[in-house]
């Protein structure tokens, strides 16, 4: 057994086969001094509001954290590439001492007057809430001068976690919603929350629904338009995939709106159909949308399932270990990973909670090992223990698997291609055959041992009568 | 649609858009990684110590590791003292590095944590075991840039860790030992260093050294401390040398200027070695320091790079470039640009410091006297001055593949970070066989950029 930082024995968990584990300890700030793949509250609110293609994202703050969060997400838009850019205040040490509120107002005036966005995120770093700055009360002086909304988000670091940033995330796009005009909006409408249009995710969503006959007001955020957002009260159902960012969101929407909300998630045959489902469950005051929907689930899952077939007789029986942010994804995961054949021996993320945790145990298969907020050392280690093909993670992970020669995919910022709907779980499939199944695992060191001793194995069994080397 | 960039100018004052520098903790956390058995350690919340560990992570494509403070609002109001002292004893407790080197963030430096004291308590009270080692630099993300925050940490090594054993300067001279402090540069550059020195026949110490460290190969095995580095006796023992060279005014020159004033080390001020001249300096110094001569090994290599420069020369001729990038990268870089005929025509840092203009004035003044030179700019004023009068050229991190889309421009990747491609982690840009690479790398750009663009009838076979 490896060693474990002092209180952290409580964060991982082995499915044992039987009853449910104890209760995990999670929700909990890292110990000081762990090697944490935790991020901050600013992270949890910048990886949220992004993706806004038509806003203008400010970061007040020092350099740094407009600098290491500079299109960094991969959140695709069909319009504007405002987003794209990188806009600092860039903090000196005589605004730490005087304040930074004149520089903050200065620059919005500029910037918007320059690029004319929708809005304005204004997000507060650590220092911010040091220093004491009033944004608040900048932004709506920056709002009365130039006429569009002008938001602060609360997301100064060391205010808690990524999960904060996500509250505070939907706090700030709470006040764009219920402000705009809801006319034209019909029926038979939803948003998507949570859903960030990485490699063009939302498109093919979006494509979905619009085939099943629902109109889709705003997806938040990826490709999102403020007026969308704005606009986002008139939808009859909120479908919140990454429930870890957008909950919070959709229980205002719930609450002030009469909204209701679903969790669905996009990645996977089952989940996708799923969340399909969900919406023509939703709607059967119009029994033809379940029609197109059950036609829909027909014609895509008929489309690709050759194809999946075919990879999945490649992997079945491989390994798998996964490493997310939140749990929900990690959920799908497994069960993608169980329809291509392969089982998933590690998993773990960053910011689940106890439900999470109990649910991840539930559907594991035994042996599991079950982690929250985990390190490189531990997840190295596990991974050998238990002699994984793949690594699912991001990319701190993606090096350290690299460097044990495990495969590798990307299922967080850096994905190239869509994974989610029918055709992400192909190129899902694809992607892990491409790592896992790589010639150049064969060079590396892990499996070279590996074939080593099953030479030495098959040698070992072969009749001491073995043909003898023709002579020359 | 990338293109929100316009060729209009008006004076900014108080914000940075698409700017050309980081923050200074990145680059106390970089240096730190180039000490043998070293955890760098971020005494801040922990957003900060996962954005250094992934921005690194995509430049070098190696796993990083640091630990961090774990700031929450109870620390930030009471101060950092119990973060750091349980961060301390976790850290030797479960990770067991040689040394803790810790930065500072705008968290710990608003708050006003006492670094010095707080290390002194965690010694007195037996938490840092005995042998290890803890050492500090001070990086607020509100002052300078990722260059101050690594020429901090460089500095920080020499303070806390390099000694003056008090030998004769006879002794010293015929223990002939020479420091090296090579700047923020790649591993790649680093261990190119390394061989040069070696091929000299010079002992050194070379402080700080990623190689070894961020360009691992793959042995199936995640080690969390790597063999490399420089270790701590040796950086002890830099007080202890004849001379130190270092490499760049802004990540190097502090350090050595620390242990001159420390240990009594005379120190020879250099630029980054790119290029002839600049190589031919470090060279030079050497010998001098390490009183050897030089090998017939070396003399060829700068042959071999002269001969490439006069083959291709009338490739480079009057080719206006605009450079971005940190400033030792850039005023290194310009002197060999000069020296292959090119015409520098935009040259900016995002960092600040007067001795960039200065120096780079000097380089500039016959050969492009009307070259912008600018410290504590952005590449979005870059941008704006290539909008208003193009150049054939653009050389920076990859950050800069914004401008060279939207303006067609021939790109070279160079400096940190380089998120896009490959080259960097393998190929040294140092030495004369790195100022062959860059030739390479400029010249095919220029050339690739040349026979997709031009019109049918003047597209070459030979170039």
């Amino acid at each position: 057994m490896i060693d474990l930082l002092p209180g952290r024995e409580r964060q991982i968990v082995r499915k044992d086969g039987g009853a449910p584990a104890a209760d995990m300890a999670c929700g909990k700030a890292s110990a000081a001094g762990s090697v944490s793949q935790r991020a901050c509250v600013f992270c949890g609110s910048r990886v949220v509001l992004y993706p806004i293609c038509d806003a203008l994202h400010v970061v007040h703050g020092p350099i740094g954290c407009a600098a290491y969060t500079w299109d960094i997400r991969g959140a695709l838009s069909s319009g504007p590439q405002l987003h794209r850019n990188s806009f600092s205040t860039d903090l000196q040490e005589m605004d730490v001492i005087y304040g930074g509120e004149k520089k903050l107002e200065a620059a919005l005036l500029e910037l918007i007057e320059h690029y004319q966005p929708k809005a304005a995120f204004i997000y507060s770093t650590c220092i911010v809430g040091l220093i004491g700055d009033d944004v608040s009360a900048v932004c709506k002086r920056v709002a009365t001068k130039t006429g569009i909304p002008v938001l602060g988000v609360h997301s100064e670091g060391f205010k808690g976690t990524k999960k904060d940033g996500y509250k505070a995330a939907c706090e700030a796009l709470y006040k764009l919603v219920g402000t705009g005009d809801t006319a034209g909006i019909g029926p038979h409408s939803i948003n998507i929350l949570g859903e960030f249009n990485l490699a063009g995710e939302a498109w093919i969503i979006r494509d979905y629904y619009k085939r099943m006959g629902i109109n889709v007001v705003a997806t938040i955020t990826g490709d999102a338009r403020v007026e969308d957002i704005r606009r986002a009260h008139g939808a009859k159902l909120n479908l919140v995939q990454c429930s870890g960012s957008m909950t919070h969101l959709a229980k205002m929407m719930e609450r002030d709106h009469g909204i209701p909300f679903k969790r669905v998630s996009y990645f996977g045959i089952e989940d996708v159909s799923a969340a399909l489902y969900e919406a023509a469950r939703f709607f059967k005051d119009d029994p033809a949308i379940m029609d197109r929907t059950q036609q829909l689930v027909r014609e895509e899952v008929a489309g690709i399932y050759p194809e999946l077939q075919r990879y999945k007789q490649k992997l079945i029986g491989k390994r798998a270990a996964v490493y997310v942010g939140g749990a929900f994804k990690a959920f799908s995961l497994i069960r993608i990973l169980r329809m291509l054949g392969m089982e998933t021996s590690v998993v773990g993320s960053q910011t689940g909670d106890q439900e999470d945790y109990r649910q991840l145990q539930e559907i594991s298969d035994p042996g599991t090992i079950i982690v929250d907020d985990s390190n490189p050392l531990e997840l190295a280690k596990f991974c050998l223990e238990k002699d994984v093909d793949l690594f699912i993670g991001g990319v701190k992970e993606r090096p350290i698997a690299y460097k044990l020669g495990i495969g590798f995919c990307d299922h967080n910022h850096e994905r190239k291609e869509p994974l989610a709907g029918f055709v992400g779980m192909v190129n899902f499939a694809k992607e892990v055959y491409a790592s896992v199944a790589s010639p150049v695992w064969q060079f590396a060191p892990r499996r070279a041992h590996r074939a080593a001793v099953l030479r030495e194995l098959a040698r070992a069994e072969t009749p001491a009568t073995a043909p003898t080397p023709p002579t020359i | 649609m990338l293109d929100g960039t316009t060729a209009e100018i008006k004076p900014r004052e108080a914000l940075r858009i698409n700017p050309a520098k980081t923050c200074q903790p990145i680059g106390a956390l970089y240096a730190s990684l180039g000490i043998n058995g070293c955890m760098p350690h971020s005494h801040g919340s922990q957003g900060c110590c996962a954005y250094h560990r992934s921005h690194l992570t995509r430049h070098f494509k190696e796993p990083v590791v640091a630990t961090s403070s774990s700031f929450t609002e109870g620390a930030s109001v009471f101060g950092g003292l119990a973060n750091m002292t349980q961060a301390l004893s976790n850290i030797f407790t479960i990770y067991n590095p040689k040394i803790v080197a810790v930065h500072t963030t705008c968290l710990s430096e608003v708050i006003g944590d006492d670094i010095p004291m707080m290390i002194k308590k965690a010694t007195e009270e037996g938490i840092i075991p005995a042998g290890k080692r803890v050492i500090h630099a001070n990086t607020p993300s509100f002052v300078g840039s990722h260059v101050t925050g690594f020429a901090s940490m460089v500095t920080g090594m020499v303070k806390y860790l390099s000694e003056s054993s008090g030998k004769s300067r006879a002794q010293l001279e015929e223990d002939g030992q020479l420091n090296v402090i090579p700047g923020y540069v790649d591993p790649s550059d680093m261990r190119e260093l390394k061989r040069i020195i070696k091929e000299m026949g010079v002992k050194t110490v070379f402080f700080p050294d990623t190689s070894g460290v961020l360009d691992l190969p793959q042995d199936g095995h995640y080690r969390m401390f790597p063999h490399g580095g420089a270790t701590v006796e040796e950086i002890k023992s830099a007080g202890d040398s004849v001379g130190t060279i270092a490499l760049g005014h802004f990540a190097s020159h502090p350090a050595a200027a620390k242990l001159d004033e420390k240990c009594n080390v005379p120190a020879a001020l250099l630029e980054l070695p790119y290029g002839l001249t600049n190589t031919d300096r470090f060279i030079h110094a050497l010998r001098n320091y390490g009183g050897v001569d030089v090998p017939a090994a070396i003399g060829e290599e700068r042959g071999r790079l002269l001969d490439a420069m006069s083959d291709m020369h009338q490739y480079f001729h009057s080719q206006r470039v605009a450079i971005a990038g940190d400033p030792d990268h850039v005023i290194a870089l310009t002197q060999f640009l000069v020296e292959l005929d090119m015409k520098p025509a935009y040259v900016i840092t995002g960092s600040s410091g007067n001795h960039f203009e200065q120096r780079l004035a000097e380089i500039l003044k016959d050969h492009a006297p009307d070259a912008i030179v600018k410290q504590n700019t952005d590449l979005f004023a870059l941008h704006q001055w290539i909008k208003n009068q193009p150049v054939d050229l653009l050389i920076g991190n990859t950050y800069c593949k914004y401008i060279s889309r939207v303006e067609n421009l021939p790109f070279v990747r160079f400096g940190f970070p380089i998120l896009d491609r490959m080259g960097h982690r393998y190929f040294p840009t140092v030495g004369y066989t790195g100022a062959l690479r860059l030739m390479e790398l400029i010249n095919n750009a220029l050339l690739d950029h040349k026979d997709r663009e031009c019109a049918e009838e003047n597209f070459e076979l030979v170039q």
